[in-house]
């Protein structure tokens, strides 16, 4: 199917955030790491799985009368950097943001390891994961220095 | 305020330099000399978990050089029961005390101690993590008795997966230049992390689960303790624990300074007829831990070692 094919799948929306390109079956992920659920009165379409030239397969998300921060979709760097964010205002494009990774991801996800101090629930200060090498994406806890399961860091989300 | 966490917190001059004053300040560790350098400060000692040498040769340290010591004591009679955190404690006895020592069952408590605190934090262990001071008494003690540590072949065996010595310890060695063997069991092996970080960082290290085959080559051997309770049953442990016990006998072939090393407490693994060798330098190795330690504190408190501590020293 062509790409104009996919995005028909759902309509166009007039205002909101549109995140295109999320590797296939990560959508659910990408919701869950932006605190998008059912208790959100916005409307969200999302597609999983259509095919892409550039990917083979893609998600696309579509978030109505919400524009995303950039602190909110940095965030989403751990799980599908490489995605493509479309601000949309009166049905077109008003602008285009990338995600940035940062070199320290705080307060987004709690270091994955069973023995880490900031198991303690209770501890105050804030979860920090230090970004130790981009290709393929490597972080590790500032406090425990442990490498972190990238694929288990969506079950460790704040 | 910079504490001593891992030793990525020291330059290769700085454990250098921290040597030489250890160096210097050994007839005062041995209580032959009275140099107050650390008189009215006072070291917290924060031992969430047993401990013996290192609590004690920080408490030594501290006394030697004229300071005084509290202790948090039994963590069952301590405010850690009524579920005080970490970073509560740290506030408190951040207040009392100049700088604090401690260790603690978690991993990464150290760091979390040292962000929470505005006293240097020296960790004495964290979990299976770190034990940079260790580290640095052991340096001490390869150094007395080789002189230096370019070209030196360091054989770390027995438990390299859960033992925190070999870990912060196998860091310094590759960064100053000696060549490192990890004689372990399979199930023990260094941690994969830390050995693609030694790779990366250019050091060849060589895995192996032949601690025997090692030792005619070896100028130092460093034993750690395998734990019964790492293995899934007693035979496992009894065959694993067999392949890593020396005895006097399996030293003829040894270079004739090669230093055996163990950060104690031992229990099977170095047979008592090793202790009569010329090998055997444990004991010594546990009172470098004194000099160590006040070699650190005064560093990490800004308070210079003197060139000469004669001159500067008193009769006790």
């Amino acid at each position: 199917m062509s790409q104009e094919g996919n995005m028909r799948r759902v309509t166009a929306i007039k205002n909101g955030t549109v995140i295109d390109h999320i590797p296939a079956g990560k959508a659910l992920s990408v919701l869950k790491m932006l605190g998008i659920g059912g208790d959100m009165s916005n409307p969200v379409s999302l597609v999983m799985n259509v095919p892409s030239k550039k990917m083979g397969g893609k998600d696309i998300i579509k978030v109505e009368d919400r524009e995303l921060t950039q602190g909110e979709l940095d965030k989403l760097s751990l799980v599908a950097p490489d995605v493509s964010v479309a601000i949309i205002r009166a049905y077109s494009v008003a602008e285009k943001l990338e995600i940035n990774l940062t070199e320290e991801v705080v307060n987004v996800a709690r270091c994955t390891f069973s023995n880490c101090i900031t198991i303690n629930s209770r501890e105050p200060l804030p979860h920090r994961l230090v970004v130790t090498r981009r290709e393929p994406l490597e972080l590790r806890c500032r406090y425990c220095g442990k490498p972190q399961d990238i694929d288990g860091l969506i079950d460790s989300l704040l | 305020m910079p504490g001593l966490i891992t030793m990525d917190d020291l330059t290769n001059a700085e454990i250098i330099s921290i040597l030489d004053d250890a160096e210097r300040l050994l007839p005062v560790a041995r209580g032959e000399l009275y140099l107050p350098l650390l008189k009215g400060r006072i070291l917290g000692n924060l031992f969430f978990e047993p401990s013996t040498r290192t609590r004690m040769s920080f408490e030594t340290a501290m006394k030697r050089l004229g300071g005084d010591v509290v202790n948090l004591g039994d963590v069952k009679s301590s405010s850690v029961v009524k579920g005080e955190t970490l970073f509560d404690m740290i506030q408190m006895v951040d207040g009392y005390t100049d700088i604090i020592a401690m260790r603690h069952p978690r991993q990464g408590a150290a760091q979390y101690a040292s962000d929470s605190a505005n006293v240097p934090i020296l960790n004495g262990g964290d979990g299976a993590g770190h034990h940079p001071t260790q580290t640095m008494l052991d340096l001490f003690t390869i150094r007395r008795a080789h002189g230096k540590f370019e070209g030196l072949n360091v054989v770390l065996a027995g438990d390299l997966r859960y033992g925190r010595t070999v870990h912060s310890l196998s860091h310094a060695l590759t960064r100053l230049g000696c060549n490192v063997t990890f004689a372990s069991p399979e199930s023990l092996r260094m941690p994969e992390e830390i050995v693609s970080d030694l790779k990366e960082s250019g050091a060849e290290v060589v895995e192996t689960d032949d601690l025997f085959g090692q030792i005619d080559a070896a100028d130092v051997i460093y034993m750690t303790r395998i734990q019964k309770e790492r293995f899934p049953d007693e035979d496992e442990y009894a065959k694993v624990a067999g392949a890593y016990k020396l005895h006097a006998r399996d030293l003829d072939g040894a270079k004739p300074e090669m230093i055996i090393m163990h950060p104690l407490p031992r229990v099977d693994e170095i047979d008592p007829s090793v202790d009569s060798t010329r090998h055997a330098l444990y004991f010594e190795q546990a009172f470098n831990g004194v000099v160590a330690r006040m070699a650190l504190m005064c560093r990490l408190l800004n308070v210079e070692v003197p060139a000469d501590v004669n001159e500067a020293g008193g009769v006790i």
